[in-house]
C-alpha cells in the first residue's frame, strides 16, 4: 500500500467514470467545498472525464481566499509595528489588503517569515525572545487544532512574546451561508476530506436534515473525488439525501476527538466576516478570555482605516460558485499568479489558481 | 572565522589564496596568481556562461552550495554541446562564516571540478559585515567549447522528435526544501546535483540525432518544456505516467501540495531527439550511472503550436503552463 498509486488507478477510474455517465440521468450541480478538491479535478482532468449534464462549482473552501480584506489589513498593521515579527503560511504572504499585501511590506522593511507549522512560529518566538512574533491563524478546522496547540505550548513552556491574530473560518456556517443564499441550486456537495476529518461526518448531518442536500465526503485522489461524485449522483437518483463518506481511511463519523478538545480549549466560536459572503454567525474562532494574554489582536491595538476589495475584483462571487474563474474579465490578463488582483489567484487551493495552472480548455483527441 | 580583513586585499587576503583556494584548485593557470588567467585558444566555437548561486542550507543531502556552483555552470555549457574547460570562482562570504564550512564548500567545488575534468582558473572573495549576505554567494562563470559538427538549438526540433528526460524529477527541490523546513519523512530526499558533462558527452559524441538539451533547473520540468515548444511554435505531448519520479519525492509534494513538474533538478536534462535515434539514446543514457532512470516521456507534434499537454494519469488531456510563481505550499 503507497497511497498514491492505488488511488490513481486509471482501470478503476475507467469503471467509476462509465457508472457515472450511466447514472447520470439528469442536469446535477454538484459544489465541491474544498479548494484543494477543485485544484486535484482541474489538475488530473477529472472534468473532462464526466458526463456533460454533470456540473462542478468550486466552492469557499480556500482559507486564504475567505479571510477578508479587513483581515489582511489588520495583519498587515500588526506587521509594521516596530521590532514585530509577523509568522505566516506562505500563502498569505501574496495576498492583496486594501492597500498592500504583507509582500509589500516586507519588502518596506516590515519582518515577514513563511513557516510551515505554527510550532514553527513557537520555536521563532522562542529564540527571538526579545521581540514579539504574531502568528496569522488562518485557515479552517484543519489549522485551528495546531494553532491551538501552539498557544499551549507556549503557555507551557512560559513564552510570553508569542501571540496569535484568530482569523479561523468554520465551514459548516459557510455551507449553510451558501444554501440559504439561493445563488446557486445544488444537487448535492462534495465534503472536504481534511476538515471533516477533524470535524466528523456527523457535523454534516444538518445538511440532508435541515436543506435535503447529500454530501459526500472525499480525499483528494481521482478515484477519492470520483468515489465521492458517484455516491452523490446515487443520492440523487434515489431521492433520498445523507452523509456519505468516501474518505474512510482517514474520516471518523465523531472526528478526531482529541483535535476538536485542543480547539475547543483554546478557542470559541464568534461571528466572522468571510470574503464574499459578508459576517456570518459563529462561523469564526476567537481566542478564549483564559488565553487572552496570546491574543495579537488585543495585546496589539492597531488603528485600522476601512478596508476595501480590490477594485474590479470578483473573488467573493467565485467563492460563492456564481461565477466561474474563466468568466471574470480579469482572468488571465489583469489578474494572474504574477500580479495577482485577488486572493482566489494566489493561493494553493484558490479556484483561479487551479483554472490558470491546470488549464480550462479541454483538448479531444 | 572569516573576518572583514579576509576580503581587504591584505595580509589574511593572501593567506586564503594560498592556504585555501589555490591548496584546492591548484591548476598551471590558476598558480600563477596574475590578475588575469591567461590560457590556450580552444580549437572550436566558444561557449560562455555565468551563474550566482544562493541557497539556504548551503549544506544539504546530495551535495553544498560550492558543489551546486560548479555543476550548475557545467551543466549550463553541457546543455549547448560544448566541453566545459574552465570555470571562474566569485565568493561573496558573510563575516562571521566558519572558515571550515568555507574549506568544506572549496574543497567540494575542487572534487565536483575534478571529477568533470574542469578547472578553476581565476576567483575573487569579497566579505561582507554580517547581515549584509547569508553566509555565502558563490558566482562561476564557465567556459567550453563546441566540437564544430554540433549545433544543439530549439530550431532544430521536428514534428515526430521524442522528448527524453535524463532520469528522475523534483530530488533537488524537495531535498533542500524539506531540509531548509525542517520536513522530516520517513524516506530521505537527496539533491540530484551532479555534473553532466560526461553523460552529456556519451550521447552527443555517439549520436548525431539530438536536436536540443536543457536541464530543468528553477521551474522545473514544465517550464523548460513550455519554453522549447514556444521557441520551436510546435505541440509537446508528455505522458504524466512516463515521468520517472522517486516514491519519496512524490509522497512530500503531494503532502505540501506542490506539483513535482515545477520542483528544481540539479542533475538531470531533457533532450528532443530525432525518432530514428531515440531508442539508442535512451540506450545509452541508461548504460551511465547518471542517466539509469532514463525514460522516454513523449513526443513533438504539429498539433496544437506552442503549447505542452499532458496526458494526466487518467488519460485525459490538459494543457501545462510555466511556473508563474513560487509554487506555495497548501494549507488544508
Amino acid at each position: 500500500m503507497k497511497f498514491i498509486d492505488e488511488f490513481r488507478d486509471p482501470h478503476l477510474a475507467r469503471v467509476l467514470v462509465e457508472t457515472l455517465r450511466e447514472h447520470t440521468r439528469q442536469h446535477i450541480r454538484l459544489m465541491e467545498f474544498c479548494g484543494g478538491h477543485t485544484h486535484a479535478i482541474l489538475r488530473f482532468g477529472i472534468r473532462a472525464l464526466l458526463p456533460p449534464d454533470l456540473e462542478m462549482l468550486s466552492g469557499p473552501g480556500c482559507p486564504v481566499c475567505v479571510t477578508s480584506s479587513a483581515g489582511l489589513d489588520h495583519a498587515i498593521a500588526l506587521a509594521h509595528i516596530p521590532g514585530m515579527i509577523v509568522a505566516t503560511f506562505g500563502d498569505v504572504v501574496r495576498v492583496p489588503g486594501s492597500r498592500e499585501s504583507l509582500q509589500n511590506a516586507r519588502a518596506g522593511g516590515s519582518d515577514i517569515r513563511v513557516v510551515y507549522s505554527p510550532l514553527d512560529a513557537v520555536a521563532l518566538a522562542e529564540k527571538n525572545s526579545s521581540r514579539p512574533v504574531v502568528f496569522l491563524g488562518v485557515g479552517f478546522e484543519t489549522t485551528a487544532p495546531g494553532v491551538a496547540a501552539s498557544i499551549l505550548q507556549a503557555r507551557q513552556h512560559g513564552i510570553k512574546n508569542y501571540f496569535v491574530l484568530p482569523l479561523h473560518k468554520l465551514t459548516p456556517p459557510a455551507t449553510k451561508a451558501i444554501l440559504d443564499g439561493g445563488e446557486v441550486k445544488l444537487s448535492g456537495i462534495l465534503g472536504p476530506g481534511h476538515v471533516t476529518t477533524i470535524i466528523g461526518t456527523d457535523a454534516w448531518t444538518f445538511l440532508s436534515e435541515q436543506y435535503g442536500v447529500p454530501i459526500a465526503v472525499a480525499g483528494f485522489e481521482p478515484l477519492d473525488i470520483l468515489r465521492g461524485i458517484s455516491m452523490l449522483v446515487d443520492q440523487v437518483n434515489d431521492g433520498h439525501a445523507r452523509v456519505e463518506n468516501a474518505y474512510s481511511r482517514s474520516v471518523l463519523p465523531q472526528g478526531n476527538r482529541t483535535a476538536l478538545a485542543i480547539m475547543n480549549e483554546v478557542f470559541e466560536t464568534c461571528d466572522a466576516e468571510w470574503r464574499g459572503l459578508g459576517v456570518l454567525p459563529g462561523s469564526g474562532l476567537r481566542i478564549r478570555e483564559k488565553y487572552a494574554a496570546l491574543d495579537a489582536s488585543k495585546t496589539f491595538p492597531v488603528s485600522l482605516t476601512p478596508s476595501h476589495e480590490p477594485p474590479g475584483c470578483r473573488c467573493g462571487e467565485v467563492l460563492r460558485g456564481i461565477l466561474s474563474p474563466v468568466d471574470c474579465s480579469l482572468f488571465r490578463h489583469t489578474c494572474n499568479p504574477e500580479n495577482p488582483v485577488g486572493p482566489c489567484m494566489v493561493s494553493a487551493e484558490g479556484a483561479c489558481m487551479a483554472y490558470y495552472q491546470f488549464g480550462e480548455k479541454r483538448l479531444e483527441d | 572565522m572569516i573576518e572583514l580583513a579576509h576580503g581587504g586585499g591584505g595580509r589574511l587576503t593572501h593567506e586564503l589564496i594560498s592556504h585555501l583556494f589555490k591548496h584546492y584548485f591548484s591548476n598551471v593557470y590558476l598558480d600563477l596568481l596574475c590578475d588575469a588567467a591567461v590560457l590556450p585558444r580552444p580549437k572550436g566555437r566558444l561557449a560562455f556562461t555565468t551563474d550566482s548561486y544562493v541557497i539556504q542550507p548551503i549544506f544539504f543531502a546530495g551535495g553544498d552550495i560550492g558543489k551546486l556552483a560548479v555543476c550548475g555552470t557545467i551543466n549550463d555549457l553541457s546543455m549547448v554541446g560544448a566541453k566545459p574547460l574552465y570555470l571562474t570562482a566569485g565568493y561573496i562570504l558573510e563575516e562571521g562564516l566558519p572558515y571550515a564550512d568555507l574549506e568544506r564548500i572549496v574543497c567540494s567545488m575542487a572534487e565536483t571540478a575534478k571529477e568533470a575534468g574542469v578547472e578553476i582558473v581565476a576567483g575573487d572573495t569579497k566579505v561582507v559585515e554580517r547581515g549584509s549576505a547569508d553566509k555565502i554567494f558563490i558566482n562561476t562563470t564557465g567556459m567550453g567549447w563546441i566540437p564544430s559538427d554540433r549545433n544543439l538549438s530549439p530550431g532544430e526540433i521536428r514534428p515526430g522528435d521524442k522528448i527524453i528526460v535524463s532520469g528522475s524529477m523534483g530530488d533537488h527541490g524537495m531535498a533542500v526544501l524539506c531540509q531548509r523546513e525542517g520536513l522530516e519523512f520517513n524516506t530521505s530526499l537527496v539533491s540530484d546535483c551532479a555534473p553532466l558533462n560526461s553523460l552529456v558527452e556519451a550521447i552527443l559524441s555517439r549520436h548525431s540525432g539530438v536536436r536540443v538539451m536543457r536541464d530543468p533547473t528553477r521551474g522545473g520540468l514544465a517550464t523548460v518544456l513550455v519554453e522549447l515548444a514556444q521557441a520551436r511554435g510546435l505541440g509537446f505531448e508528455i505522458e504524466e505516467t512516463s515521468v520517472p519520479v522517486h516514491e519519496g519525492v512524490r509522497a512530500s509534494c503531494e503532502l505540501l501540495g506542490l506539483d513535482v513538474f515545477y520542483v528544481a533538478n540539479e542533475g538531470k536534462f531533457i533532450a528532443i531527439v530525432s525518432p530514428a535515434d531515440a531508442e539508442a539514446v535512451l540506450r545509452t543514457l541508461q548504460d551511465h550511472p547518471l542517466g539509469r532512470e532514463a525514460r522516454m516521456i513523449g513526443q513533438v507534434v504539429e498539433n496544437h503550436p506552442k503549447k505542452v499537454v499532458l496526458r494526466t494519469v487518467l488519460g485525459v488531456r490538459r494543457v501545462m503552463e510555466m511556473l508563474t510563481a513560487e509554487q506555495l505550499p497548501r494549507i488544508c
